[in-house]
């Protein structure tokens, strides 16, 4: 028994030193191995006679334990002390930049158009289209422009032809035409696109994008035109709160036809929409002529309502403080990342317009 | 229209003070585009006296002058002028000063030594009269008391400048504003004084319109006046003229310019002298031609309206007159012509002949036809006065009598259209002031159109008259109701808004440049498109519609690498054109791609980008939207502009006829011409509208969920075929060995060299083969194996490789 204990202890304390895994391994094999302290001494057990043999198995069993359970405790240790000193070693600099993503941008036009879509889809409208390149009629004559209609002067309109009957649309109005001539009332549909006139300056450029809006149903008054651009400017601007003034105007489409302002001030050089006292023209619109429901075969003693027609890059530019029209369209890679939106990004009425 | 609230104040009598005014023309659809100073030019010239007038030291002939301008201290000016002397009250134009006979810009200099501030101006100089001996004499006893004072007095009285909207010709004239404004409210519409002309005689020189098939003049109304004596015109016509920024002429011309101005009534002074014998009102013949007013010799085409005699044309009727029979500073006998001439003659004269005058642009609107007598009566008075002469009796051609034409309107419909009532009365009063006959009925009222005003046709008319005048203010804002008709977007739509965020999430900048583009690179990508030539183009490299998205992108993307950007990913997604018929367009999406895929990057080695690269933005996008990779088929055909050997296209089927995408590099003799100086070059097409339908929701289209927990194994093989053998061909024959068992194919090594012979390459794939049934036992795995090998063998005369 007495050899058995001064093993154990001598050996507890073998343990308890600084080891490596070599060296632990070293004890084990001097405990447990084939000539090992304890295995011999478990050989020892035969020899001894019946009543000491019990005793002696329990406490060199025993002792066997606690020293297996020192060594598992040890090896646990070392293992753990060498990972660690591993990873020591593997330490990276985690400032260095991470690999590369490339980060891709939506066009402001695009969001824009994306927002309005949003807006107006919540009251109802849907989306229509129609082609870039337009025959005289649809772009003019339907919509009671005729040819010595000095009205036509306003638009430098882009020919394609020498008898003037194919062009660029000057607007985005005859896609009411296509759309009413292609179905039944009631309509309610909005027309984003690309416009053209032969203008090039500071404030105008010869392509740019508008917005029409149709809606024609039983009893349309000019009532609900104005509540529906009041949502829809409010909306857009994201403001509570918003100054629109209805001026008389004239479009041969319309009548009576309005130029709506809206209000605004300057606040650190940047134009604040809603409140102060300048006004800002934004866009035309009216009660959709006679005439023109007559050239689509809409019976306008039956059917009425009102139309309208926006500047798309124009509401970009008042919302995200762009300053050039022409820039919108010079593919300046700086003014794309700039200007651009995360393509992730999509306005949606739940998620608000812009973040 | 420019005018002067003085002015406008000889036609209305209002209390309303300026601004009040200036808000209610907007209000009433009379844009105000300005309200200010129009000619400040004339501002910086003031009443001065001369306090001393000494001899100039250095010159005989200069008088160095000191000049009370009624500030606090008198001003040095050095004066050339013999009548420059003491106690003189003359016209100071200070430094900056423009002076209005040469325009010359006016600045402190020394003359002979002496500085001098400004100067004293002649009458010349002012264009006030041709007298240029002295500086101007001014009346003591009238501006005396007016030292420091502006000379031009209504210059100080600003121009309001109105933005009239084609279909209000009576607003071209200062009567119309009133009246408009009178109805609002905002006075009482003066009654024109109607003076008792003298006229003796009658008119001598016959006038006839003659008949004929669109004969643009249906009145012609004359008077002559006689033993005139042309001269400068008085100083408030003067002014009257100045202050809207035109140049007095003549008292003849700045009356007739004067009376148009007033009541849109455009006339025309000849001089009676001129006239060969009588007055002819024709069409013109082809290749007539005349000398214009505006010195250019034209050329006529058959159908123009034109004034003639029996010497030839005199001029374009309502268009422009002639320098023929043009009144002079000695002109003696005025033949004075007020007439009717139709718009769309007008219009369509003016637009073949490119001539664009005052005159013209009234014409073109609608003038009153009923206002010839008005006219001549006017400027014959004012002509009689100013410049002397007989009047004789008027005379009037007319082929049209210009009835007022009338209208029934229902009283209802401007609730209708408005949304909110006003009573009967209101509308009664409002339409009156504007100058209708009314008669009120039950419901309806009959009204009787002014003839001012061409621009009412039909009831709707009525009902802008009255809202305008009420005020678009009482209009109600209702809540906007939210019924839906159709969904917001169709599917196209969707494809469109999803492809261009998908290709925007892959790095890509989008861009939107023009629809057009220069014809010298769109022939480079135009392929058998048909060229879309712009008639009238914004610059001669904007010439053409594109048939290409790339034109443009490259055209940027060089201006990038110009910039100084070297790794540029620009996309845009548009429309293309085929030819010029409305509607026969695509919509695509172009990207572009330069430069190289982790230049300067610490971790990770630098390459230029490539074919893959696009095709991998081209394939995931069109998986993104839905479309199944496991049905797409590549072809290596592709657009000339690609490189033959490094582009493909995509399609949705292998049984498809039109392909969906291109993708590829540039071709590299476009990126020599187009000058781009980068690595690499590649980009890809995806064309929309061959994108088909997906006929069932994505959502629907998802087939059961199943899988397999059986063991997969892994085997690798490699296989030596023809180099042009194609990857996709191999992965088809071994998926379609049996597909329940090929899970999946990766191509993980291409090898062409050592120990592969010529014109042969390597494929090594790596196939996963799992059962969905069981286990697959060594011997099944090796049935799989040999089949594999085998098969493709046959199949593509590939060689296994040992």
């Amino acid at each position: 028994m007495s050899d058995i204990k001064k093993i154990k202890d001598e050996y507890l304390n073998k343990l308890d030193s600084n080891l490596n895994i070599e060296s632990l391994n070293k004890i084990k094999t001097e405990l447990f191995g084939k000539n090992g302290q304890i295995s011999n001494s478990f050989k020892t057990l035969v020899s001894l006679p019946n009543d000491e043999r019990k005793k002696f198995a329990s406490d060199l069993n025993s002792i066997k334990d606690e020293l297996q359970k020192k060594i598992n405790s040890k090896l646990k240790e070392i293992e753990i002390k060498e990972i660690n000193s591993k990873l020591e070693n593997e330490k990276v600099d985690v400032t260095l930049p991470e690999r590369e993503i490339n980060q891709g941008k939506i066009h402001p036009v695009s969001q824009v158009i994306d927002e309005i879509s949003s807006i107006f889809s919540e009251i109802g409208f849907s989306v229509e289209e129609g082609p870039d390149i337009e025959n005289e009629n649809y772009n003019f004559t339907a919509l009671n422009t005729p040819d010595n209609h000095p009205a036509r002067d306003m638009h430098d309109t882009f020919y394609l032809d020498n008898k003037k009957e194919l062009l660029l649309r000057t607007h985005t109005s005859p896609v009411q035409i296509r759309t009413m001539l292609n179905g039944k009332p009631p309509f309610k549909i909005i027309a984003p696109g690309r416009t053209y006139r032969s203008d090039s300056d500071q404030t105008h450029s010869p392509m740019f994008h508008q917005v029409e809006g149709l809606h024609i149903d039983k009893d349309i008054n000019m009532g609900h035109l104005k509540g529906c651009l009041n949502y829809f400017i409010k909306s857009f601007f994201e403001v509570k709160k918003i100054k629109m003034r209805f001026r008389p105007s004239h479009f041969p489409f319309t009548e009576p036809s309005a130029e709506v302002d809206i209000g605004y001030e300057m606040k650190d050089g940047k134009i604040v929409i809603g409140e102060g006292d300048k006004w800002l023209e934004i866009l035309g619109c009216g009660m959709v002529h006679p005439n023109v429901l007559k050239n689509v075969k809409v019976n306008p003693d039956k059917y009425q309502g009102y139309a309208f027609g926006i500047g798309i890059d124009r509401l970009g530019m008042l919302k995200y403080g762009i300053n050039d029209l022409r820039a919108f369209f010079e593919t300046d890679y700086r003014w794309l990342n700039h200007f651009g939106f995360d393509p992730l990004d999509v306005p949606s009425n739940y998620r608000g317009l812009s973040r | 229209m420019k005018f002067t609230l003085g002015w406008l104040k000889e036609h209305l009598d209002t209390k309303i003070q300026d601004t009040g005014l200036i808000e209610k023309l907007t209000d009433i659809g009379l844009e105000v585009e300005s309200f200010e100073n129009l000619n400040s030019d004339l501002d910086n010239f003031i009443v001065a006296k001369i306090i001393n007038a000494e001899q100039h030291p250095n010159a005989d002939r200069l008088r160095v002058c000191d000049v009370d301008i009624g500030q606090e201290n008198n001003v040095k000016v050095v004066c050339g002028a013999p009548n420059a002397k003491k106690d003189l009250l003359t016209v100071y134009a200070g430094p900056g000063s423009i002076i209005p006979k040469n325009n010359m810009k006016l600045a402190i200099s020394k003359i002979r030594g002496v500085t001098s501030y400004g100067m004293l101006c002649s009458e010349s100089e002012l264009n006030l009269s041709d007298e240029s001996e002295g500086i101007t004499e001014l009346k003591t006893t009238k501006y005396s008391d007016k030292i420091g004072e502006n000379f031009f007095k209504n210059k100080s009285e600003k121009v309001v400048d109105l933005s009239i909207t084609p279909n209000r010709p009576d607003c071209l004239g200062v009567r119309g504003i009133a009246r408009d404004l009178a109805a609002a409210g905002a006075g009482k519409l003066k009654n024109i004084s109607n003076k008792n002309i003298k006229k003796n005689g009658s008119q001598k020189i016959k006038v006839s319109i003659k008949k004929e098939e669109n004969q643009g003049c249906t009145v012609f109304g004359s008077c002559l006046i006689t033993g005139v004596t042309n001269k400068e015109s008085p100083k408030w016509l003067k002014e009257k003229i100045i202050s809207l920024g035109q140049k007095p002429i003549s008292a003849i011309v700045d009356i007739t310019n004067y009376v148009m101005l007033d009541l849109n009534r455009p006339l025309h002074a000849y001089d009676a002298d001129k006239i060969d014998r009588e007055i002819i009102v024709r069409n013109s013949k082809k290749g007539e031609t005349f000398k214009a007013l505006d010195n250019k010799e034209y050329k006529l085409g058959d159908d123009m309206c034109v004034i003639s005699d029996k010497s030839g044309v005199l001029g374009l009727g309502g268009v422009i007159g002639g320098t023929r029979s043009g009144t002079e500073i000695n002109t003696k006998n005025i033949l004075l012509e007020s007439a009717y001439f139709i718009p769309r003659s007008i219009r369509k004269t003016s637009k073949l002949l490119n001539i664009d005058t005052d005159a013209k642009f009234r014409f073109e609107r609608g003038i009153d036809p009923r206002s010839i007598e008005l006219g001549l009566s006017k400027a014959a008075e004012l002509i009689s006065e100013i410049c002397g002469g007989k009047i004789s009796n008027f005379d009037i051609q007319k082929t049209d009598k210009y009835e007022k034409k009338k209208i029934k309107f229902k009283v209802s419909l401007f609730e209708k259209i408005t949304g909110f009532k006003i009573n009967d009365n209101e509308i009664v009063k409002i339409l009156t002031e504007l100058g209708f006959e009314v008669s009120k009925k039950k419901l309806e009222l009959d009204l009787k159109i002014p003839t001012w005003r061409p621009d009412i046709i039909q009831p709707i008319d009525i009902v802008e008259e009255i809202v305008r005048i009420k005020g678009y203010n009482n209009i109600e804002t209702l809540e906007p109701e939210k019924t839906k008709i159709n969904d917001t977007l169709n599917k196209q739509q969707k494809l469109f808004h999803f492809l261009q965020r998908s290709v925007a999430s892959k790095g890509y900048f989008e861009t939107v440049t023009w629809s057009f583009t220069d014809s010298k690179i769109n022939n480079l990508f135009k392929e058998n498109l048909e060229e879309i030539k712009i008639v009238n183009p914004i610059s001669s490299d904007l010439d053409v519609l594109r048939n290409s998205i790339f034109t443009n992108l490259t055209f940027y993307l060089k201006k990038n690498l110009d910039r100084g950007f070297k790794d540029i990913s620009l996309f845009e997604i548009g429309p293309i054109f085929k030819n010029s018929k409305p509607g026969e367009q695509l919509t695509v999406i172009g990207a572009i791609k330069s430069g190289k895929v982790s230049r300067l990057n610490w971790n990770e080695k630098e390459r230029p980008v490539d074919v893959f690269d696009v095709k991998k933005d081209a394939i995931q996008t069109l998986v993104e939207a839905g479309y199944d990779k496991k049905r797409f088929f590549i072809r290596d055909n592709s657009p000339s502009y690609y490189h033959p050997g490094k582009a493909g296209s995509v399609y949705l089927d292998k049984d498809d006829i039109e392909p969906v995408a291109y993708f590829g590099d540039i071709h590299p003799n476009i990126v020599k011409k187009l000058d781009i100086k980068t690595e690499g070059l590649v980009g890809f097409e995806i064309y929309l509208d061959h994108l088909k339908e997906n006929k069932i929701k994505l959502k629907d289209q998802k087939p059961n969920f199943e899988y397999s927990d059986y063991q997969k194994s892994e085997r690798d093989f490699a296989f030596i075929v023809d180099k042009n053998f194609k990857a996709q061909d191999i992965i088809e024959i071994i998926s379609s060995i049996d597909p329940n068992l090929i899970r999946s194919i990766k191509i993980f090594d291409i090898y062409e060299g050592d120990n592969i012979p010529d014109g042969k390459k390597s494929i090594a794939l790596n196939v996963t083969i799992q059962s969905s049934e069981k286990t697959l036992e060594e011997s099944d795995l090796e049935k799989i194996n040999k089949l594999i090998i085998s098969t493709v063998e046959t199949k593509s005369g590939a060689k296994i490789r040992s």
